[in-house]
């Protein structure tokens, strides 16, 4: 492998002096951060395994100042990675070493909502609970709803193409976003898709979505706002057995039945949180599923009672359904806290992300217990059962020694498995740093060099959160030798999809 | 895959690297249906018929696999009899329209106001590159953010990116019942009230404005369209009367769509105020497709439109008349690049989705 010669300290520290001496040039004194203490609290995302300090961190007021400083790193040829919240669970907003990070935080401004056509327009750094929050009073609300909702930011989002319990019904981001406008790394102004819905030529909105920042750095989103369920209640269903748990979500859709949320949750995951949520879960059941329905009262009494049925001829040991509003909330609370839970139990966790077909989900849950196993550490599993997307919980000690390294052999196999049964390394997380390497294993050379084409068509000179999702053939070889070699190409058994 | 589909995607492949050799400009075509739409088509047709077949189908995966000239009554009949559909109702051209011009056309029906379009539906599609590789994006899960999504790009291209060979598509069951009402209403006040109900929980899944008569659709589970009924009053229309119109409204089959005088297909902000335009109109997605017969200037409508925040598309066109509205400069280099990303010596289906491209 060529190594380029080590910058030296001083060289690094000169050509910082000049980034920001330039960056002063455009943005006021309070947009801009650069001493070390300033600079630590960017130095990574929701996945702290990795971590980096950023040459400085531009902290824009207005979108004139994103595109000056856009321009002024295009010139210095300096990377930009886009930030919003920093809850990003894959490495998207990790800075770049010789690089700025350019946050979006404080382009917070609901710009427009227009209750009359359900829609809102709004600037990135926007959370994204505060959208619905805008929305409520007209009885709308925006409807994909991440568990990290009160602190992740609608740019993030839409980078990420973020999902949250009630995709199943309502869609991704992508389903619910009309219009994204925002920045090339050469200061040029694009907007995709519109309140319209057609337009000439190519549709670039599905491309932009989940781009993860490498393509554009947006400053402004249209968002299709829903009208609230009159109600919505949650069956919760427990399992002796996780294989007839998942065998209940493939009869529930197989009866022609799109639920609001269908969530699974294995012994070790409500035990997890249940000490500290007191939902109510059956910790002696193998697996729960929650199962919402909302709609008008009628259409949501009319569900519950097949689900029920469903989930009673599949084998379930016990069947609870809400009786009241604060009884839904709390069925969902352990739901919805299960990632701190895990942190409870645990000093580190590592949270995984693939998406199978739902029909191996059993298959997938039984070869997880078995690299349980294999490499010394526990997994739990909370997840979309409904969508098929995995969030295995790799609990582990970072201090440790070689426990990081374990875990994230333990995830990496995990997202081959994925990848083996005709799935995918990534649900709703990204990529990111993170999984750049178990990119190589699911696109070939020519679908990864079209990738880098179109990141090209965009970014000719590279330098929007470059290193990030797409992987060079280099990456691809490295990654297939250290797989090999750790004799670790798990599952030679399965064809490769 | 099936014996003749390999063969007829081995034709093809042989078909690209010939044409890329010697510079042949390609025109993709499946059952020919819509060779009406977008601009003038030019080069030797590569045809993708050949390439058919059904490659899985899991009812309860909600995922249909197929070739991309697999036709699409075969595909809905089949879906059909498990009680699923394509719940983006794209319309038929003919019993050739295939499953690959259904996406690469991006068209969809009356449901699309309340589900979403053709690109909402994809999941994954298989591109054959120039250099005669198969290219998979997506895949055949509902979730999937592993690198860009080129496979909804590829929705509404017309083939100025290559060949679609195959399609992953996300399916949804039919609805238990549905039912249309009906109400006298102008223009105006039919999309000033889609608007209105579209946000209210109702069980909405077609709006359409025709002739003075606003109808809406409703689907679901009986219970709750007897209560919306109730809710919003109006006319019943008849099971077969219901049926009739929202098949004939998605296949373009009502008399206003066979006069071949001048129409225009609008697409606008639902909620925009009615268009200083003169002719006849026919509205859909509650107000965000209208269709236009008048005798207006093209640049006129396509001013007037723009300036709502649409565009225009000359559906019978004037001759001469170019059937998209033309992109700004800037914005035509970026998809040039983009085009170039994928097919470097412009031999797709040139021009044909947009002038320029
Ligand atoms: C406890 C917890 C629970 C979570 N639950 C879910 C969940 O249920 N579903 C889910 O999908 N995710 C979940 N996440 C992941 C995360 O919250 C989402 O990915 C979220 O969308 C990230 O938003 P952010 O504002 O924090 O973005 P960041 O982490 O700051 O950035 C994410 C990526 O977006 C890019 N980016 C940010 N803003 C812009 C912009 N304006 N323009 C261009 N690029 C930009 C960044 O460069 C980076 O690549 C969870 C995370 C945590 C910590």
């Amino acid at each position: 492998m060529p190594t380029s010669p080590p910058v030296a300290l001083s060289d690094r520290s000169l050509r910082r002096d000049e980034v920001v001496a330039a960056l002063r040039a455009v943005l006021p004194v309070d947009a801009l951060l650069a001493s070390p203490e300033e600079l630590t609290p960017y130095e990574c995302d929701g996945l702290s395994a990795l971590r980096q300090v950023p040459l400085a961190v531009a902290l824009p007021h207005t979108e004139d100042q994103v595109a000056a400083v856009l321009r002024c790193c295009r010139r210095l040829a300096v990377p930009v990675v886009a930030r919003g919240a920093g809850t990003g669970l894959s490495g998207g907003a990790l800075p770049h070493g010789d690089g700025i990070v350019l946050s979006l935080a404080r382009l917070n401004g609901i710009l427009a909502l227009d209750p009359e056509a359900g829609t809102a327009c709004v600037q990135p750094g926007v959370r994204n609970l505060a959208i619905s929050e805008a929305a409520a009073p007209f009885g709308l609300y925006y409807a994909p709803d991440p568990s990290s909702q009160i602190a992740c930011t609608i740019g993030g989002n839409v980078a990420e193409n973020s999902g949250g319990v009630h995709c199943l019904k309502y869609g991704l981001t992508l389903h619910n976003v009309l219009a994204v406008r925002g920045y090339t790394m050469d200061g040029e102004e694009i907007i995709c898709g519109g309140a319209a819905p057609e337009g000439p030529g190519l549709d670039l909105f599905p491309v932009v979505i989940g781009s993860e920042g490498l393509l554009l750095v947006i400053v402004e989103i249209t968002v299709r706002l829903l009208p609230r369920p009159a109600s919505a209640r949650v069956v919760m269903a427990s399992f002796d057995d996780v294989g007839r748990a998942c065998d209940s979500v493939t009869a529930i859709i197989a009866a022609g039945i799109i639920p609001a949320g269908l969530e699974m949750m294995d012994r070790g995951a409500t035990a997890a949180v249940e000490p500290f949520c007191r939902a109510g879960y059956d910790l002696t059941a193998a697996a729960i599923l929650l199962i919402e329905s909302d709609g008008t009262p009628i259409e949501v009494e009319d569900e519950i009672q097949r689900v029920s049925a469903i989930v009673r001829g599949a084998g379930a040991i016990a069947v609870a359904v809400s009786g009241s509003e604060a009884e839904r909330l709390r069925f969902w609370s352990g739901r919805k806290n299960a990632f701190p839970a895990a942190g409870r139990i645990s000093p580190d966790y590592y949270c995984m992300d693939g998406t199978i077909p739902r029909k191996h989900l059993a298959r997938v849950l039984d070869e997880i217990r078995g690299l349980e196993q294999r490499y010394g550490l526990r997994c739990i599993n909370v997840f979309h059962a409904g969508d098929g997307n995995l969030h295995p919980l790799i609990l582990f000690d970072a201090n440790a020694p070689g426990e990081w390294d374990r875990a994230e052999q333990f995830g990496t196999d995990i997202l081959e498995l994925c990848v083996a049964l005709g799935g995918t390394i990534t649900g709703e997380h990204g990529v990111g740093a993170e999984k750049i390497g178990s990119m190589c294993s699911q696109f070939t050379d020519g679908e990864r060099a079209a990738f880098a084409a179109v990141k090209a068509a965009f970014d000719p000179a590279g330098l929007l959160n470059p290193a990030k999702l797409i992987p060079t053939l280099h990456r691809c070889a490295e990654y297939g030798r250290q797989r090999v070699h750790a004799g670790q190409l798990p599952f030679p058994e399965l064809e490769r999809f | 895959m099936s014996a003749p589909a390999d063969a007829a995607l081995s034709q093809l492949r042989e078909q690209v690297l010939a044409a890329v050799a010697s510079g042949t400009p390609l025109c993709i075509r499946g059952g020919g249906t819509k060779d009406f739409l977008g601009e003038a088509r030019v080069g030797e047709v590569l045809d993708l018929r050949g390439v058919a077949g059904v490659v899985d189908y899991d009812p309860s995966e909600l995922v249909i696999t197929a070739r991309a000239g697999t036709p699409l009554a075969l595909i809905e009949a089949l879906l059909a009899e498990r009680g699923q559909h394509l719940a983006f109702e794209p319309p038929s051209f003919g019993a050739d329209s295939t499953i690959g011009g259904v996406v690469a056309a991006g068209l969809a029906g009356p449901r699309r106001g309340s589900v979403g379009g053709v690109r909402d539906f994809v999941l994954g599609a298989h591109l054959l590159a120039v250099n005669g590789e198969v290219l998979r994006f997506g895949g055949r899960v509902m979730k999937n953010v592993a690198g860009f999504d080129l496979s909804r790009l590829f929705c509404g291209s017309l083939g100025v990116l290559g060949p679609l060979v195959e399609l992953s598509l996300k399916v949804l069951p039919m609805p238990a019942v549905e039912c249309t009402l009906e109400f006298e209403l102008s223009a105006a006040a039919a999309v000033v009230a889609f608007n209105r109900w579209s946000r209210l929980p109702l069980p909405l899944s077609a709006t359409s404005w025709f002739d003075g008569r606003a109808r809406v659709r409703l689907s679901g589970v009986a219970p709750a369209l007897e209560a919306a009924c109730v809710s919003l009053g109006g006319r019943v229309l008849s099971g077969d009367e219901s049926r009739c119109w929202w098949d004939d409204l998605r296949h373009y089959r009502l008399a206003f769509h066979a006069n071949r005088a001048p129409l225009w297909r609008l697409s606008l902000p639902a909620t925009a105020a009615p268009l200083a335009l003169s002719g006849t109109g026919l509205i859909e997605w509650a107000g965000a497709l209208r269709w236009l017969r008048t005798d207006e200037e093209p640049a006129r409508v396509r001013a007037v439109v723009a300036a709502a925040g649409g565009s225009a598309a000359c559906w019978y066109a004037p001759a001469g008349q170019p059937m998209f509205d033309v992109l700004p400069p800037a914005a035509l280099a970026l998809q040039r690049r983009l085009k170039a990303a994928f097919d470097p010596q412009a031999l797709f289906s040139r021009g044909r989705l947009v002038v320029g491209l």
